[in-house]
């Protein structure tokens, strides 16, 4: 009954709409030629009005909205990119506001009038190649900073950078960390199951004192290396706060890298905002959940940081904690041969 | 020049002037259904894409319901979509079919389809002095194709596991995997199917516009005499052409990866709870291979646009197009440096950091083209005499948003900006407003200029005044804000902001922009009534009045419903470039195509010469 009501209520405003136009439109031909101008000028004036007011509303409101624009970029890159938009921001903002003002006056200014002919003006080389070479220079200098930037922002990770590796899959993020040694265990598809779904390989050393983290902790004021794989379809980390993101693809491993320069602490400050959390999220769809996909990201001075990632990797180091263990439960029931050893490591529990 | 008569032209004429003598008998089917005639086909492309315009608008209704009014129940929608709205509420599945179908949908049905499909059709004989088009049964087929991809497409809505949900880009793995999503199974196979059906209808189309242009003009309409319209269609073209069929392949590739195995875009999956024996394959090529065809596909949709409202700004303002040559040339310009930018919808992707920084340069560099038009519009209206109509309305609103859309082009086509910008909102803002928005524009601007020529009748103006200025401001009030949330990071494609403290500030925006969609919809549904009431009720054009316009070209020297082969005599002769409004300073405000040159005429062009 209402699935009924509201399609007779939609069909009868536009019949509304259909009759009042029609006996409008009736009065019109009734009328003839007699006040064409006149109407032609209403219609005129009244563009003019709506493209201005469209004009005027559509800047004012960023003065309104910018307050909810995201905070004072935290990382160095944000700083770079930040910079692009404001750029950018000054040279459409003119062209924006310079072109609609011509049109939407030329509307109200050049409207039809029974004494006038248009002007015959067909060409103008002179004006034509200005407006091909002003812009022309402009745009020259944005993409100059621009490329700039880029290559700034993919530039060589620094040699002192830490390093978290991001898995992304339908719908959640795993975090490891390489431990004291900061270098990751190696990874392997052909080794990936149920209980080893990023595939790491045990035998690896390496991977001895690596740990898995719920919430990404990284240190201030140090470069960040962020490696980035994906075990099922695409997906991004995206950073939004410090204005990266990457895609993860699987198949084929990507990266990143930033520095953080305002921890969670400080950014609570200038937002005046207790509860802030620096958040991730996946910027790619991913499928039903793909709005889901959430970590909290912790920005912590550098001693914090080291402090808190020498007590994981001793305490929480997923090899010495879940995958020895099995492996020695399994070796204390039965007289392994090495194969089987292998096979327990690489079923070790996730 | 204008003298100069070609043998083929003459021998063309000869050979199609008896055509009204051999009449072949006309049936219903031969007429309106398999019909070889443009202008019918044009009429059918145009139904077609009205058909689909609805269902795609309303699909965008329906999602945005949901980002409007996330934690309201609507036992109403459940009643009329069953289950996509569970207990009134949509489903994420359901949302993201929803997205994905719009997008499709939009792109390829409507503004590709039912644009430049019908004003292809419906402009290029008629503009150029043809008969019809080179191969009238091949763009019969070229219909025909589109009837049965959009059959197999409307079919998968109606599909248990739902249609294609990845995205209108399908990206694999998503998209070719059944596992990730259940849109990916059947609904997914019914896309690619139909896609393929869409390139096969595209091309031939294509192919008989380009022929035409080139070979069917009628004596004295040289290359640079013909109208706008004519040559933005054919660039249309010429670009359709160039990049479907790699879209095609892809297409055809995940085809295999999906039901024969092999690894084309995949390699190294795990999911749900196993490892896939993919190797080897790249999800990259395949965005490599859409976005060869995404990319100029905007073009596809924004050229006919650009043409309509050059043509339309010029007749309705009475004066000549500005800079009639730089028109042309910036039209060039995009065509070509549309097929090398394609990479900057992938700079995220992971590609190669030099890579990016050639496609800002180029994507950049589009704006000097599309900034010499917008200020070729401009000075096409200053000092003009301008007539405001449904159709010049439109054609104003068009230069208006195509501004608003383009200037954060320059944001987003910088990979610098891309970087904090890719995938959110901005971008949805972006390419709504230049090239939905827009396209729509020239598209509704075409119709209510080209309608009497079309059905021998008028539209409502008064409706179509109110259609204008709804959808003009109504179309600010939905887009414009999505600046702001994407300033603000707000990711695309998210079917409830709550998850996230940074991206559920938006609550009041979200409805304003879902409010203003609702109204804005229920606007087109007025075009609708308008347009099918016009049909059979519309003010008659009349025999004696068959250039309501006061147009130059040669589609109003035709009668008032033209018979298959458009002019009943012979072809008309032309013998000037279509933009002579306002020449004379006495006499009638404008100078048809087929009005010979005058005396003073020819001497200044010798001078010149």
């Amino acid at each position: 009954m209402s699935a009924f009501l509201l399609i007779l209520t939609i069909v009868l405003l536009v019949i509304v709409v259909l009759q009042i136009s029609k006996a409008a439109e009736l009065a019109r031909v009734l009328k003839g030629d007699s006040d064409y101008e006149e109407s032609n000028g209403n219609l005129a004036l009244i563009t003019t009005v709506v493209g201005f007011v469209i004009l005027v509303a559509s800047l004012w409101s960023i003065f309104t909205y910018k307050d909810r624009f995201l905070p004072v970029p935290a990382s160095e890159q944000g700083v770079w990119i930040q910079s692009m938009i404001n750029w950018t921001m000054f040279f459409t903002c003119a062209v924006y506001i310079i072109t609609q003002i011509l049109l939407f006056w030329f509307v109200y200014k050049y409207k039809f009038s029974s004494k006038r002919r248009a002007f015959w003006y067909p060409d103008n080389g002179a004006l034509e190649l200005a407006w091909t070479v002003v812009p022309a220079i402009v745009l020259t200098v944005l993409v100059i900073l621009g490329i700039q930037k880029w290559f700034k922002v993919f530039s060589e990770t620094p040699t002192d950078a830490i390093v978290v590796d991001v898995t992304a899959q339908q719908f959640k993020w795993t975090l490891r960390y390489p431990g004291n040694d900061n270098v990751l265990g190696a990874r392997d598809f052909s080794l990936t199951n149920s209980n080893n779904e990023l595939g790491v390989n045990w035998n690896d050393k390496n991977s001895h004192d690596d740990f898995f983290a719920d919430d990404m902790v990284i240190p201030v004021n140090t470069p960040v290396l962020v490696k980035i794989s994906a075990l099922d379809v695409l997906h991004n980390v995206n950073l939004v706060h410090f204005r990266v993101k990457m895609d993860a693809v699987p198949g084929i491993p990507t990266k990143m890298w930033f520095r953080p320069t305002i921890t969670t602490d400080s950014m609570r400050l200038i937002l005046n905002n207790p509860e802030f959390e620096y958040e991730l999220n996946c910027s790619e769809l991913c499928g039903s959940g793909h709005y889901n996909m959430r970590k909290v990201i912790k920005v912590v001075s550098l001693d914090e940081y080291k402090k808190w990632a020498r007590t994981q990797s001793l305490e929480n180091a997923f090899y010495t904690k879940n995958v020895q263990p099995e492996l020695a439960a399994s070796t204390a029931q039965t007289d392994t041969t090495s194969s089987s050893k292998e096979a327990a490591i690489t079923t070790a529990t996730n | 020049m204008a003298e100069v008569i070609s043998k083929e032209h003459l021998a063309h004429d000869v050979h199609h002037a008896p055509h009204e003598e051999h009449h072949h008998v006309e049936t219903f089917i031969n007429k309106y259904i398999f019909t070889t005639d443009h202008k019918m086909i044009a009429r059918q492309f145009l139904f077609t894409g009205i058909f689909w315009a609805i269902i795609g608008g309303l699909f965008s209704v329906l999602f945005r319901v949901q980002l409007g009014w996330p934690d309201a129940t609507f036992p109403v929608l459940e009643k009329l979509f069953g289950n996509w709205f569970n207990d009134g509420k949509l489903d994420p599945n359901a949302y993201y079919m929803l997205v994905t179908m719009h997008g499709t949908i939009m792109v390829f049905f409507v503004l590709t389809a039912g644009l430049s499909g019908t004003f292809a059709n419906f402009l290029i004989p008629l503009q150029i002095g043809a008969r019809d088009m080179a191969s009238g049964f091949i763009n019969m087929l070229s219909y025909w194709f589109f009837f049965l991809s959009s059959l197999v497409m409307f079919a998968s809505l109606f599909v248990p596991t739902g249609a294609a949900s990845g995205g209108w880009t399908i990206y694999p793995p998503l998209s070719a995997l059944p596992q990730a999503t259940p849109g990916s199974g059947t609904g997914m196979t019914l896309w690619l199917i139909s896609m393929a059906l869409f390139i096969g209808s595209t091309l031939m189309g294509g192919l008989n516009y380009i022929t035409t242009v080139l070979n069917l003009r009628t004596r004295g309409m040289d290359l640079f005499k013909m109208p706008l319209t004519v040559w933005a269609l054919f660039f249309t073209a010429i670009i359709g052409l160039l990049s479907f069929p790699v879209l095609l392949s892809g297409a055809v590739l995940l085809i295999f990866d999906r039901s024969l195995g092999t690894s084309f875009f995949l390699s190294d999956i795990y999911i749900g709870g196993k490892a896939l024996g993919y190797s080897g394959g790249s999800p990259i090529l395949f965005q490599h291979l859409f976005w060869f065809l995404g990319h100029p596909e905007v073009y596809i949709v924004i050229l006919p646009a650009m043409g309509m409202v050059s043509e339309i700004l010029a007749t309705h303002s009475r004066k000549p197009i500005f800079g009639y040559k730089a028109m042309i040339f910036s039209i060039l310009g995009i065509t070509i440096l549309g097929f090398i930018v394609w990479a900057h919808h992938m700079f995220m992707s992971g590609l190669n950091p030099f890579a990016g920084s050639v496609f800002t340069l180029f994507t950049l560099l589009i704006a000097v083209p599309s900034a010499v038009k917008v200020f070729n519009w401009l000075t096409t209206l200053w000092r003009g005499n301008i007539h405001l109509n449904s159709a010049s309305l439109f054609a104003i609103g068009f230069v208006s948003v195509f501004i608003s859309g383009g200037v954060t082009g320059i944001w987003l086509g910088n990979a610098t900006i891309d970087i904090q910008l890719h995938d959110t909102y901005f971008v949805v803002a972006h390419f709504h407003i230049v090239m939905g928005i827009a396209a729509f524009f020239g598209m509704f601007a075409g119709v209510y200029h080209w309608f009497p020529k079309m059905f021998g009748r008028f539209m409502n103006e008064t409706m179509g005044y109110i259609h204008f200025f709804v959808t003009f401001l109504g179309s600010y009030v939905i887009f414009w804000p999505m600046h702001y949330l994407g300033m603000s990071g707000v990711p695309r494609r998210y079917y409830s902001f709550k998850e996230f403290a940074a991206f559920s500030q938006y609550d009041d925006l979200n409805k304003v922009i879902s409010a203003a969609a609702i109204v804005v919809f229920i606007t087109q549904l007025v075009f609708v009534a308008n347009f099918i009431y016009s049909i059979y009720k519309g003010r008659k054009m009349t025999s004696d009045n068959l250039n309501p316009w006061n147009s130059n070209t040669l589609e109003w020297t035709t009668p008032v419903e033209p018979g298959h082969g458009n002019w009943p005599g012979a072809l008309p002769t032309v013998y000037r470039w279509p933009y002579d409004y306002s020449k004379n300073t006495t006499g009638p405000d404008f100078t048809p195509q087929t009005v010979p040159l005058t005396e003073q005429e020819i001497k200044e062009l010798e001078s010149h010469a």
